[in-house]
């Protein structure tokens, strides 16, 4: 039986293959040991300080926002080693995948933003990596593919489905169904079965804990409001953690509207509301009638998921957060005016948060404070917003 | 008498172990799935083990994974195969029907009204790949409702703890899983060990029949000398169906004889 609870609320659980509760009770004993051993939180703490750059700034605004009651922050995350907050939990769990004496990680990754960052921890950490992407992903992003190359990680391309995130997924359990015994399932984002949701929470945390310290000290109080983009939901959930207990602090997810919520082309499972088990969890996906599987869609690869972490199902239903969705076209217009006013070229899922919390400053009566967790950087989406707005 | 008491019972006295070939409903298309599913039962299979097309089949390999995909660009739905069952049912009233699928298509549609859907068709039993034992407990409740038995798997890396619940939940048959991975044929069964035949024995479980990795007699014989109760053989059927989907009589020809050897090699 689980030690830790497996679920949030009626979201989460462990609907994998039974061959997989071994492996999946092993983790969870792994990090339940770590949470409690100083050296092993020693040794996270200084990988995230003297390797990937901890803390990570915290950047008020200078001309993004006209009104005066507004003051408008930026979590860099995307300065980040990496390029975007994935590295925090990366580091994390490849020292579990020491600790559990394995020697092997297996990965998914969309666009090869998680598959990098796992590239990179186990360069660092003597782990050998194989990395499970979407054949059509391995195509569109060529140059991450031969980051991971580089970095020593195999990058083995998926054929079967649709070729993209959720096919990774799926061919990164099968793997592991066959090599537990040796190999960790690194997942790369807060969804998946327990215990994965509640390790990565942990291991993204501290961008909410940081948060706090720093508006403490800038401001003298908490933030109104944290904004994050939402796919699976990993820097999202870790910039909300820290802020559950502060009914002040209002959590705002931001989804992939993509082409509009009216179209089937979008990735914005809890806005439109339809529950499920994708991928060993229940949650909010996107399915037809009969629970087959539908694809998302989004202009960023980071958010084209079709299911959104049991936690964020939770605390929406709670009402604690509030998830709202962002369009392709509002969130390459936020993309822009960020690069334009402040020097800073956001990554395509960051410019969803932006481009919301945008538009709560126009609407901003009182003042407000706002928070945006600017989660990664936009160099891996040049061509592609290139390609984009040279058509238009 | 459930159908699979009725039948483990008549193969104990006759001294044999059970064939169970596996195929996914709807594979390659409505009509050809269901002279599919005739065909095995004629050759002599003991019960059927038939899939439900999924999106996202995680415990499969890419034989099966194949199947689903041919079946899903037929457009078959789960009401398709409750249909293709009900035919198959009304013609051979006595073989025990399991069906083999993944918890969303069950979620989707409500697991009551799912249940009662697929006992109205007559199936006998329900295994879901992605519901293990600690989330087996709602599916369990329901399919006692409905009279129908929840497979339950025992892998090789369980423990005591695992197999006991196994005993305390099991009914129908208990599927032994012969390895590690995913379906397919390409990696061997092993065969179960005399210490993994007397934990199933010590805690009672339903009967087990050896599944992954099976696809020839000499495996069959293995697993009910080594103390199984028979064999189920999914992916090693599948690409019969697969290997002959422009010439469909050859096609169920060769499954028949497939089906035939492979109950030959269960009479002990």
């Amino acid at each position: 039986m689980n030690q830790l609870d497996k679920k949030f609320g009626e979201y989460g659980g462990m609907f994998v293959p039974e061959l997989l509760i071994p492996a999946l009770d092993q983790l969870e004993q792994a990090f339940i040991d770590a949470q409690q051993d100083e050296s092993f939180q020693a040794e996270f703490m200084a990988l995230l300080k003297d390797y990937a750059g901890r803390p990570t700034a915290m950047t008020l605004s200078r001309n993004l926002v006209s009104n005066p009651k507004v003051k408008l922050y930026l979590k860099r995350e995307d300065l980040l080693h990496g390029g975007a907050h994935k590295t925090n939990q990366v580091l994390g769990q490849a020292l579990l995948t020491k600790r559990m004496g394995k020697t092997e990680v297996i990965a998914e990754t969309g666009a090869g933003q998680h598959g990098v960052a796992t590239a990179l921890a186990c360069a660092l950490l003597g782990l050998k990596a194989r990395i499970y992407m979407g054949a059509k992903d391995v195509e569109r992003q060529a140059p991450n593919v031969f980051r991971m190359r580089l970095m020593g990680a195999e990058v083995i391309p998926v054929d079967s489905g649709s070729g993209t995130l959720k096919d990774a997924v799926n061919e990164a359990l099968r793997d592991w169904s066959a090599n537990y015994d040796k190999a960790h399932y690194l997942l790369g984002t807060a969804a998946g079965p327990h215990p994965f949701p509640t390790i990565v929470r942990e291991f993204h945390r501290m961008i909410g804990e940081e948060t706090r310290a720093q508006m403490m000290e800038k401001e003298g109080r908490l933030p109104d409001a944290v904004v994050a983009c939402v796919g699976g939901g990993s820097n999202a959930i870790g910039m909300f953690a820290d802020f559950i207990e502060e009914p002040s602090v209002k959590l705002v997810g931001v989804e992939p509207a993509g082409k509009g919520l009216h179209t089937h082309e979008h990735g914005a499972a809890i806005c439109t509301g339809s529950k499920g088990i994708l991928h060993g969890t229940y949650s909010y996906i996107m399915q037809d009638k009969d629970g087959q599987i539908e694809e998302s869609y989004s202009v960023s690869a980071g958010l084209d998921y079709p299911a959104v972490g049991p936690q964020h199902a939770h605390l929406h239903d709670t009402g604690r957060a509030e998830y709202v969705a962002i369009t392709d076209d509002e969130a390459l217009n936020a993309f822009q005016i960020l690069a334009r006013k402040e020097g800073i070229i956001p990554a395509l899922e960051s410019s969803h948060a932006l481009a919301h919390a945008l538009n709560m400053a126009d609407e901003a009566e009182e003042d407000t404070i706002i928070v945006v967790n600017l989660s990664g950087r936009g160099d891996k989406d040049l061509a592609h917003v290139h390609s984009i707005l040279g058509e238009k | 008498m459930g159908r699979y008491e009725t039948m483990f019972a008549a193969l104990s006295e006759k001294k044999e172990g059970a064939f169970v070939p596996f195929v996914m409903i709807g594979d390659p298309d409505k009509q050809t799935s269901i002279d599919i599913i005739d065909t095995l039962v004629e050759a002599g299979a003991d019960a059927l083990e038939l899939g439900i097309p999924y999106s996202d089949p995680i415990a499969d390999g890419p034989t099966i994974q194949k199947a689903s995909i041919r079946a899903l660009g037929e457009k078959i739905t789960p009401a398709d195969c409750f249909d293709i069952i009900k035919t198959i049912r009304t013609r051979h009233p006595d073989t025990p029907i399991g069906l083999l699928l993944y918890s969303n298509l069950v979620f989707a549609a409500g697991i009551t009204q799912f249940y009662q859907q697929a006992a109205d068709a007559g199936v006998d039993s329900m295994l879901i790949a992605d519901v293990p034992l600690r989330e087996a407990s709602p599916f369990i409740e329901v399919a006692k409702q409905h009279n129908m038995d929840q497979i339950l798997i025992a892998p090789p890396n369980a423990n005591d703890e695992t197999f006991q619940a196994i005993g305390e939940n099991s009914s129908g048959y208990t599927y032994l899983l012969g390895r590690a991975g995913v379906t397919g044929a390409e990696t061997e069964a092993a065969m179960p060990t005399d210490t993994l035949i007397s934990k199933l024995t010590q805690h009672q479980v339903a009967p087990p029949l050896l599944g992954f990795g099976i696809s020839k007699p000499e495996q069959v014989k293995a697993a009910i000398d080594a103390g199984a109760a028979g064999a189920i053989s999914g992916s090693a059927t599948v690409n019969i169906i697969e290997s002959h989907l422009h010439d469909k009589a050859k096609m169920l020809s060769t499954l028949s004889d497939f089906v035939k050897n492979m109950k030959a090699a269960t009479k002990q």
